[in-house]
């Protein structure tokens, strides 16, 4: 059972993501992203991370791609197909096929010589989880408020219409 | 328990996409899309490396990564939809009137 869920999430995650990097349309583009998403968080709770699987969700299945897909239909790009000749950039379309397969290779091969022991295991409840996040990561934790503030603001900034002069 | 390295083939395969999509996509949206792709499979390395270990700071790790997601996805939409209320489309290979 437990295999059976491990590669049908890792089928949905792969695929999800070439189709995310192959569709024509960027509506269509965000929803693979979104299955991926789906995906990804049954693999973080096939190991056994339920909080950060649960967060995972909220945070990108529920916030960022749906501002995503708001700046999509605003914009109105998403509405229509782009065409395959400005779809990619073909330039890059040699050096994407080596970099690809050789960054692959080295890590398949990194990690079947890595001979890396069994996984122990770690229950990341939310008890465990805030525990640690306050015990030993306080610090972190409160840049990353200031960090988001900074967000807003950048995005205020940028997003603001110019007034007329 | 199923292998830890079975995770770290299906993040690395993710991480190869997401780097597939940055270099020839040519849509703005598309590329950050891309980038959310790498970050996740970063993310997958983390929650696997925690549990190969038996520790909760992967997890953590994980945790900070999708923050510092959220503030960058929202900054960086903020430059695409400047981009296309300035040249009517979120297309990279036609942003050549950048200046300084």
């Amino acid at each position: 059972m437990e295999f059976f869920l491990f590669y049908f999430a890792s089928a949905v995650a792969v695929l999800g993501a070439l189709l995310v990097i192959l569709l024509p349309r960027p509506a269509h583009a965000l929803m693979a992203l979104i299955g991926v998403m789906f995906a990804l968080a049954v693999l973080y709770l096939l190991l056994q991370a339920p909080f950060v699987a649960m967060v995972h969700l909220i945070v990108y299945a529920g916030a960022v791609l749906v501002l995503f897909l708001f700046v999509i239909m605003l914009e109105g790009v998403g509405a229509k197909d782009i065409p395959l000749s400005q779809r990619f950039r073909k330039s890059y379309l040699f050096l994407v096929c080596f970099v690809g397969t050789a960054f692959l290779v080295s890590v398949v091969f990194i990690l079947f010589h890595l001979a890396l022991p069994a996984p122990q295991g770690v229950e990341g409840t939310v008890e465990a989880f805030g525990r640690m996040l306050f015990r030993d990561y306080w610090l972190p934790f409160e840049l990353t408020s200031l960090l988001l503030l900074l967000g807003i603001f950048a995005a205020i900034a940028l997003a603001k219409k110019e007034p007329e002069l | 328990m199923i292998p830890t390295t079975y995770y770290l083939i299906v993040s690395g395969l993710l991480f190869v996409i997401g780097l597939c999509g940055i270099l020839i996509r040519r849509n703005l949206i598309l590329i950050l899309l891309s980038i959310e792709l790498m970050l996740n499979a970063a993310n997958l390395n983390f929650i696997a490396g925690s549990a190969l270990q038996g520790q909760l700071n992967g997890q953590v790790s994980a945790f900070f990564v999708m923050v510092i997601a959220a503030a960058e996805v929202t900054i960086g939409l903020a430059i695409a939809v400047l981009l296309f209320r300035k040249q009517g489309s979120a297309d990279t290979d036609k942003v050549k009137w950048l200046k300084g």
